[in-house]
């Protein structure tokens, strides 16, 4: 059975600057309920995996360095 | 796939609101007994309370309140359908509850004299305890996990209960979500706290997890209680809310209308006396928007710029604080625009509505050893507050029925089906995608299941819902976040054809829109006046059944009865 890969705009943005995952910091992908954001092994930095964000900040209120910014998913905008 | 075995004395499945503090009154109780509090996400953030609450919505504070006032008043509002000891073994408890956060670092507001703000939102009486610094709610409630000694196990996604001799609760199976492995969890008391079926109907956005409720709560304790043999109640009484369009998060209505917001049509009349959330209430909305008079707004432009700079301090820093960021991007401001007004999908919820596992005065179902709290139990507009009773009053229970009693022996062949079901979808060499089975049986539940309800719609539904329960062997999972996925589309699709069992069922209206079957006009006493309860019948199939209203504690009077349905303005009142 083939699939097709559908395309997501991201809606939680992480500051590759301020991210310090690559330290192992893991606040973020710890808390967030849909359990939707992992470290990113290429860059030591985290990213949204999964389409499933519920908007609802603990990753952007949590973050120690004040790396993450969410926005509303395209489709609710 | 490793198996990880445990025991607990007490097992709390569901770490939001109520679990916790069953958790933490279990040991209070007992701070020997071993008491494990499983969560899918992770105990400091998880719950329809993840980033707090904005205010307490039913709140029985002496002087403003008494007991008996707030049971006759959800009594009313759930047009009769109560269980009135259920509803006054949170009614008693509502001030020592809310005393007792209070000593733990919650904030409630307080007027100038140190007294408890307590504002009118309800059509009859004041229950209303603004929290406008109540997000930090978990953390307070995490700092007592700790003190108590709670033992916390995050990303355990639990998928059925084990069922011991007796029909008795003998602990639960689960899958973790990282790392793939199957947990299975003896325990001598299980207590579910596990929220709504908040991923029942899909929202108009389309987004799968623009949900009203937390997308985590996907009804898995509705379909592990029933499994296990529980009853359920009142599933016909949907869980439907006016929330901001598109943003599908709440207004909110009771923090705005006590500084003199207000819901208004298109022409800007008033139509509706009371905001609070009530079926009759949302019927009135429902007209508004389907009859001519819509779209339907909540009104602050009214307001002082003061007035509204408090309510954006509320309302976008607390429960749902990206509200503040939807306004922004579509350039609206409470001091110049409406906010556009719309009703959510379906869900299951006993702490809004009344649809949950039923528990009685003790948070006990049904089913021995199992107990319910919280949204999942249906217990009518139970809210946070009586999520936290009902869990105060589950664990303190718990401690008694395990006293002297062992682990409840279970056939070790529920454990291996259990396994086969879970990881199926990930041994499947190819399938369905789990997002895009769930995002057609949604949609189903929007075209068959929302009110207004009609019999050949459900019944068609029910055919659909069949359909996609024969495409359940087809799912396919790459990995076990992708699992857990899987397994939910399995509740939410048990969730869907019990609330269309319930509602074929009951045929009269009732609860307003939550109930409104177009061929039974109107509340039929004679014939309803009673609860409707679910269960898996021997045939493996729901089994629906009537069960007696018990006597009232607190008569209503007639004069009394019907007053949630004089909601609308007999003129069109312009303010």
């Amino acid at each position: 059975m083939s699939v097709i890969v559908n395309q997501s705009v991201v809606s939680v943005i992480v500051d590759h600057d301020k991210c310090i995952a690559g330290k192992g910091c893991r606040v973020c992908i710890d808390v967030c309920p849909t359990d939707i954001l992992a470290l990113d092994p290429q860059d030591g930095k985290v990213k949204m995996v999964y389409d499933e964000c519920w908007y609802c900040l603990p990753c952007e209120h949590d973050c120690p360095t004040k790396a993450i910014h969410v926005e509303i998913p395209y489709l609710l905008r | 796939m490793e198996t990880r075995h445990i025991d607990a004395d007490i097992l709390v499945i569901g770490g939001g609101t109520a679990g916790p503090i069953a958790a933490i009154k279990a040991k209070a109780k007992n701070p020997q007994l071993k008491v494990l509090l499983l969560d899918k996400a992770n105990v400091k953030r998880a719950g329809a309370i993840a980033e707090g609450m904005d205010s307490v919505n039913n709140a029985i504070v002496p002087g403003y309140a008494t007991p008996e006032q707030y049971v006759k008043e959800i009594t009313i509002a759930n047009d009769g359908i109560v269980n009135q000891a259920a509803i006054n073994a949170y009614a008693v408890r509502s001030y020592a509850m809310i005393r007792e956060l209070d000593e733990w670092g919650v904030k409630f507001e307080k007027d100038e004299t140190g007294d408890y703000a307590v504002k009118k939102v309800h059509h009859l009486g004041a229950y209303v305890l603004p929290m406008p610094e109540g997000y930090d709610v978990k953390k307070v409630i995490f700092r007592q996990l700790r003190k108590h000694g709670v033992q916390v196990s995050n990303r355990l996604v639990t998928t059925r209960l084990l069922v011991g001799e007796g029909g008795r609760a003998a602990g639960a199976m689960a899958l973790d979500s990282r790392s793939g492995e199957f947990a299975v969890i003896r325990a001598r008391a299980v207590v579910l706290c596990t929220g709504a079926a908040g991923r029942l109907g899909l929202p108009s956005s389309g987004y799968l997890f623009g949900t009203y409720e937390n997308p985590t709560n996907a009804g898995d304790g509705y379909s592990m209680a029933y499994h296990a043999g529980a009853e359920l109640s009142g599933l016909e009484c949907f869980q439907i809310n006016p929330l901001i369009k598109d943003y599908n998060g709440p207004a909110c209505a009771y923090v705005t209308g006590p500084f003199g917001g207000y819901t208004v049509n298109a022409k800007g009349e008033r139509f509706i006396k009371s905001d609070y959330w009530s079926g009759q209430m949302m019927l009135e909305f429902w007209r508004e928007l389907e009859g001519g008079n819509g779209p339907v707004f909540l009104k602050l432009d009214h307001l002082a710029d003061e007035t509204v700079t408090r309510i954006e301090n509320v309302l976008h820093v607390t429960e749902r604080p990206t509200r503040g960021r939807f306004h922004e991007g579509r350039g609206t401001d409470y001091r110049s625009d409406l906010v556009e007004m719309h009703i959510s999908e379906i869900g299951l919820c006993g702490g809004h509505s009344a649809s949950g596992v039923w528990v009685d005065e003790h948070a006990r179902t049904t089913v021995p050893g199992l107990y319910a709290a919280g949204d999942l139990c249906n217990v009518a507009h139970n809210y946070m507050l009586g999520a936290m009773v009902y869990g105060q009053i589950a664990g303190e229970d718990a401690v008694d029925f395990i006293a002297g009693r062992d682990f409840a022996a279970f056939d070790a062949a529920q454990v291996e089906r259990e396994r086969e079901r879970v990881f199926a979808p990930l041994l499947r060499e190819d399938g369905l995608a789990p997002t895009q089975v769930e995002y057609k049986l949604r949609r189903m539940v929007n075209d068959y299941l929302q009110p207004p309800k009609v019999t050949r719609k459900m019944e068609i539904g029910l055919q659909r819902f069949a359909e996609i329960r024969a495409d359940l062997g087809r799912l396919k999972a790459n990995n076990p976040h992708e699992l857990m996925r899987a397994m939910e589309v399995y509740a939410i699709l048990d969730c869907a054809e019990l609330a269309a069992a319930a509602s074929l069922y009951r045929t009269e209206s009732r609860w307003g829109l939550y109930h409104y079957r177009v061929e039974y006009e109107g509340r039929n006493d004679a014939d309803w006046f009673a609860f409707v309860q679910v269960r898996k019948g021997a045939d493996g199939r729901p089994e629906c059944f009537k069960r007696e209203v018990p006597p009232y504690l607190y008569p209503i009077d007639a004069a009394e009865r019907d007053a949630y349905d004089r909601l609308r303005f007999e003129q069109p009142a312009t303010v």
